[in-house]
């Protein structure tokens, strides 16, 4: 369960005879990919930020270092960043100040972990996948506070003040709103998420009914804020508290942040792509299912769709990314009060009406017109609810298990 | 299955019983003796999931440590909600402080 | 490998628990605190408990610390707030605690409890719970979520040794053979040893009724820490 990454272990340790060589060579594989996955894409979007507002504000963005584009400008700022001196103000608490980087760090990589990049590519593969992601994403703000305390000066006091208030508080609607899809797949595993939202677009959880359609903005909403991008970073904001909780890093420690950042970024785009916009099906029904066919032909067939479906995924979440880069440079920033405001006053009873109209939706199509979904049509969403749910699986017969489960839609839809 | 065996998690929930139990009587912070409550909960949740999982206790053992998490949390809201009227009063919070309802 | 793991996670935790025993510094006790409360989930998830790990992060780790350092920033008067302890005073507890911490491993230590069980088993006291963990790999969020309803997947009532092989399937197969299984158990249940009837879960009130308690609680809580915090503010403007 450790480390799921029981399949190339299976297959060592057929040709093996030692017992802990294939476990160990299976680890090393998934935390090399789980690794290149949290770094290349920080890189990527941090040149893609540096262009993107570059061309809003009317400028070029990096040119120089790696030909025309600049392409090669994250890493020439992380040559520089490692060049730096390490510093460490007198007034700091010297122990937490060097450590608390790595908190950030080490919450935003092991978010990794649980993400699906496509149907079986997931490090850890958890029936509470979502619930653990979040869980672990969670703690990110930890490392914040401590550094906002322990740099031992008011601005980043203020700002890592700022920080633990406004990522405690949109945890709430981030949770209510990450739960509707939950609520739709009758599962928490990301896997299970993304393959139930094959075929056509309209099967995308975004597209289900209008209460998840205003749930994935919520959900984006949230995780702006809970990722302390513009217009919420609040924490960090310039023209206030100089750079927030970054004020007295330098160098490696402060280029740790900005990965974690951006890294995070990308990390609640996936998890919006998983679970409102279809994963990493291409939202077109007969390539999808050509795609489905082809993955059960064969093992080629099947690695050669999954690596297609990893390219959707990560597609989709670069869109979303980008997204998230263009609101940055569009929106003014938020005050703090209105930030607090916007999160306990609006989103969070927005986010419950949304929970309870996800509930209640298929049960009012079910009195009104017989079916659970507005159109007739084939798809997960033509069965009743109920049907979809997998059962707890048990070691057990399961005959009047299931009945009880399922709730009324499934005992009405089964003569026993 | 499991090569650790039962008495290795009692001994770790044991050891984090005991650190709670001194923080709780050492720290004249309120904040501190919350910390130490947390570790005690802590030490006794270790003992619910190990007892779940290597005797007939079965799933109860986790139901029960959900419901101390549960009830840890509540715990320290309504505690830090104390210490800060405390602290509005006192303008500290040594608990050695708090000497008012002495007779 | 699982010794390995174990022994990373025991050492983090109770190094972390030691650390905030001796810290002076609340904050690098609160640090110390996230180190031993996440190594703890760690022992979670290595105990095939993979719910109560995942909330152990998300409520105590994420939730409940972070309150805990949001309280002492709220309460410090200077910028490193540290009260001291009187080292007689911390001699005492040390002694006092590691003379209890003696008495609690020699406990552990003294019980025999694979024994224990295997006579609790052979004397049909134990009615086997299911054993959750052999086949989920801590997969028990379903369970965990159904025994809070009071349908216990968990406690089968008939022996769970006689079907490990089967039910493993879906939904429509658990339906395809159920009639069969039904009939048989009618049947076949009178000579089992167990005094049970049929294979289905233990339907009952469960953890319903506690389970309610505590969200009722949880909204107590809210109101009640809510206005607690806010009631000062009042009388500080009217004075």
């Amino acid at each position: 369960m450790l480390l799921a990454a029981s399949s190339i272990a299976d297959m060592l340790s057929t040709q093996t005879t030692s017992g802990w060589l294939p476990v160990f060579v299976a680890a090393v594989v998934h935390v090399a990919l789980v690794g290149a996955f949290f770094g290349l894409p920080a890189g990527i979007f941090i040149w893609a930020e540096r262009k993107i507002s570059g061309r809003i504000q009317d400028r070029l963005g990096p040119t120089r270092v790696g030909g025309r584009f600049g392409w090669l400008q994250s890493l020439a700022d992380g040559v520089k960043l490692l060049q730096k001196e390490d510093l460490i103000p007198a007034q700091a608490d010297a122990f937490l100040f060097r450590v608390s980087p790595y908190i950030v760090v080490v919450a935003a990589f092991m978010a990794f972990m649980f993400l699906p990049f496509s149907s079986g590519l997931v490090a850890v593969a958890m029936d509470i996948g979502l619930f653990v992601a979040l869980a672990v994403l969670s703690l990110e703000v930890l490392g914040v506070v401590l550094a906002g305390y322990s740099s031992g000066s008011k601005w980043s006091l203020f700002g890592g003040m700022r920080e633990a208030a406004q990522m405690v508080s949109y945890e709430v609607p981030l949770g209510l709103t990450a739960v509707i899809p939950v609520v739709l797949a009758g599962s928490m595993n990301l896997t299970d998420i993304g393959n139930m939202q094959a075929g056509w677009a309209s099967n995308w959880f975004i597209f289900h009914d209008p209460f998840s359609f205003l749930a994935f903005f919520v959900f984006f909403t949230a995780t702006l804020a809970s990722n302390k991008r513009a217009p919420f970073d609040l924490a960090e904001a310039e023209s206030e508290l100089v750079a927030g909780f970054l004020t007295e890093y330098s160098g490696f420690r402060w280029s740790l942040f900005f990965l974690a950042e951006y890294a995070a970024m990308f990390f609640v785009s996936g998890l919006a792509t998983i679970l409102f916009l279809g994963g990493w099906w291409t939202g077109f029904a007969p390539l999808d299912n050509w795609l489905a066919s082809l993955a059960s032909s064969c093992w080629q067939g099947d690695y050669i769709v999954r690596v297609i479906g990893m390219k959707v995924f990560l597609t989709k979440s670069a869109i979303l990314v980008c997204v998230q880069i263009w609101i940055r440079w569009t929106l003014p920033r938020l005050r703090i009060d209105q930030v607090m405001t916007t999160c306990l006053k609006y989103l969070v009873p927005i986010a419950c009406f949304l929970f309870i109209g996800v509930v209640v939706y298929p049960l009012v199509l079910l009195t009104v017109l017989g079916r659970t979904t507005l159109l007739p049509g084939t798809g997960p969403f033509a069965e009743p609810i109920g049907e979809r749910v997998p059962v707890p699986v048990v070691r057990q017969p399961i005959e009047t298990a299931s009945a009880v489960v399922d709730g009324p839609a499934a005992v009405t839809t089964e003569e026993h | 299955m499991d090569p650790v065996g039962l008495s290795g998690y009692l001994t770790v929930g044991a050891v984090l019983f005991v650190c709670g139990v001194i923080c709780m009587a050492t720290k004249r912070n309120a904040v501190g003796v919350l910390m130490g409550v947390e570790l005690v909960l802590n030490g006794a949740n270790i003992n619910f999931v190990a007892f779940s999982r290597h005797t007939a206790l079965g799933l109860d053992g986790q139901i029960a440590s959900l419901f101390v998490i549960v009830l840890a949390a509540a715990e320290a809201a309504v505690a830090l909600a104390i210490v800060l009227n405390f602290y509005n009063n006192h303008l500290t919070i040594d608990v050695d402080r708090a000497v008012e309802l002495k007779g | 490998m699982e010794n390995l793991l174990f022994l990373i996670y025991a050492i983090a935790a109770c190094g972390g628990a030691v650390g905030v025993a001796l810290s002076q510094n609340v904050v690098r006790m609160a640090f110390w605190l996230v180190i031993s409360l996440a190594s703890v989930s760690g022992l979670f998830f290595m105990l095939g408990a993979d719910f109560v790990g995942a909330t152990q992060l998300l409520i105590y780790v994420g939730g409940t610390v972070v309150l805990l350092i949001f309280g002492v920033m709220l309460t410090t008067t200077g910028p490193y707030l540290a009260i001291k302890t009187n080292p007689a005073e911390m001699i005492q507890a040390s002694v006092v605690g590691v003379a209890f911490l003696g008495v609690v491993l020699s406990t552990v230590t003294a019980v025999d409890w694979s024994g224990n069980r295997a006579t609790l088993e052979h004397a049909g006291l134990v009615s086997r719970p299911g054993s959750y963990y052999q086949q989920g790999e801590g997969n028990t969020s379903r369970q965990i979520g159904t025994a809070l309803l009071g349908v216990r997947f968990d406690q089968m009532e008939q022996g769970a040794a006689a079907s490990d092989e089967a039910a493993h399937g879906h939904h429509h197969d658990g339906h395809t053979h159920a009639d069969h299984a039904h009939g048989n158990h009618a049947h076949g249940a009178a000579d089992h040893h167990h005094e049970t009837i049929s294979a289905s879960p233990r339907v009952g009130s469960g953890y319903l009724l506690p389970f309610e308690i505590v969200s009722v609680h949880l909204l107590v809580v809210l109101i009640g820490a809510s206005y607690l915090a806010r009631a000062k503010r009042r009388v500080e403007q009217a004075a």
